[in-house]
């Protein structure tokens, strides 16, 4: 692949200006969806761009003594991680024979970024709340990833123990996709609710709750800096879907699969909607001992090709 | 460049609600204002918990020695442009506390505010004109 292609994969198509303008499109469905559920008419669809905008031409203060380098760090990592995890989900699910050993693991690293770049941009930004959104964070980070990586494990054992990510979309669009299996089903609650968890949303929004902590991580965040955390958070929503799309539920490549986007979009909005938040110690819970104890029975069950 | 940065604060004014020791009810009036009823999110007005992300300052109460540096504080902690709007009497003219040795005036001897509503507290749909006059200040 020539290097000019190459570029225009990372910053045009699929990467950065393609997601984040889709994404920034779907937090609109987000509120929208949101608004219609309490009854209200909600914002017109430019509202995110508008938001985005505003964010990025709006001053940005850096605090007296944070880390100059780590404030801006922290927003950046969240963005270019989901930058390059858009590429290698697209291209992976579109020329599935040009995989490689163990993209799969690569993409769950990308995953993983994002967090990070909360975590350092809070501790980095040297107040008290960000601190405790930071240290939220970092536990709600370790409580949904463990129940998310055994149902990783799930689809690994379904594929016959590839780790290639083309493979594990071309054997479901060889014979069924795995979501049509009682394993397969466990899988999709546990990659839905961490995903749900992921995006920061209720019930598993303790990190930035905006009534006790303000807005945790992020309060020290002002004009590019936030615009860049509102991005990549937008981006992960288009991004996460599609993510357990192609490994449940047999990939993107056909225009059914934008039926299916719409309804595990419209899930996480009315999950969203209809729950209280959880506290972290309950999160911890939650996703430890429930998730995980139904994803250890889903790994189990896929051993015996249920 | 400028053209854009005017629309993107016209269209989505985020507020930070400062309470300066108001007795309270302005406060509830804006939170009146930021309930589905009122659906103030139609214009992209959002409340936010953090002063650094706030577009417009929503100030209640009477201006005393005790607020006044924190007001400041808030108001210099606020990236700029942003918006500052006076919700009722006691911003405008200091209302019946006015006599008091402790109230040290309005709030434009100290910081600029673009616009006052009065009322006692105000009606949301005051305070949602009183917005608007303001972001049709801008330009």
């Amino acid at each position: 692949m020539s290097p000019i292609i190459l570029l225009f994969n990372f910053v045009i198509f699929p990467g950065f200006l393609f997601s984040a303008v889709v994404g920034l499109f779907l937090t609109w469905v987000d509120r929208k969806v949101t608004a219609r559920v309490q009854m209200r008419v909600g914002p017109p669809w430019y509202q995110p761009y508008a938001d985005f905008l505003k964010l990025l031409l709006k001053e940005t203060i850096i605090p007296q003594g944070a880390s100059k380098v780590l404030f801006f760090l922290g927003p950046l990592l969240g963005v270019v991680s989901m930058s390059i995890f858009a590429v290698m989900l697209f291209y992976m699910n579109f020329n599935p024979d040009k995989t490689f050993v163990g993209d799969l693991i690569v993409m769950i690293y990308l995953l993983a970024l994002p967090p990070i770049g909360v975590i350092i941009g809070a501790s980095a930004s040297k107040n008290p709340l960000a601190s405790v959104g930071a240290s939220r964070e970092m536990t709600q980070y370790f409580s949904y990833e463990l129940p998310f990586l055994i149902c990783v494990a799930i689809v690994i054992v379904k594929s016959g123990g590839s780790i290639r990510f083309g493979e594990i979309v071309l054997a479901q669009q060889n014979t069924a996709p795995f979501l049509y299996s009682i394993s397969g089903v466990i899988a999709a609650i546990v990659f839905l609710l961490s995903a749900q968890a992921k995006l920061g949303y209720v019930p598993f929004d303790a990190p930035e709750a905006e009534q006790e902590i303000m807005a945790g991580p992020y309060i020290e965040f002002s004009g590019v800096a936030l615009a860049m955390y509102k991005l990549s958070r937008a981006m992960m929503l288009f991004l996460l879907p599609l993510f357990i799309i192609s490994l449940l539920w047999g990939g993107f490549t056909s225009w059914w699969a934008i039926l299916k986007f719409l309804l595990l979009i419209v899930l996480i909005v009315l999950i969203k909607n209809t729950n209280p938040r959880l506290r972290i110690d309950q999160t911890l819970k939650f996703m430890w001992l429930g998730l995980g104890g139904l994803s250890i029975i889903g790994l189990i069950l896929a051993f015996y090709k249920l | 460049m400028a053209n854009a940065k005017l629309w993107g604060l016209k269209k989505s004014p985020w507020v930070f609600h400062v309470a300066a020791a108001s007795c309270n009810n302005c406060d509830i009036e804006i939170l009146d204002l930021l309930t589905p009823r009122w659906d103030v999110e139609r214009f992209g007005i959002v409340l936010v918990g953090s002063p650094r992300h706030a577009d417009a300052l929503l100030i209640t109460g009477v201006l005393n020695r005790k607020s006044l540096p924190r007001v400041i504080d808030v108001y210099e902690q606020t990236p700029k442009p942003c918006l500052v709007i006076g919700v009722g009497s006691c911003t405008c003219d200091n209302h019946i506390f006015a006599p008091s040795y402790n109230v040290v005036g309005p709030y434009d001897k100290y910081i600029p505010v673009d616009v006052y509503i009065p009322g006692c507290p105000p009606k949301p749909e005051a305070i949602i004109i009183g917005v608007v006059k303001a972001l049709k200040r801008l330009g």
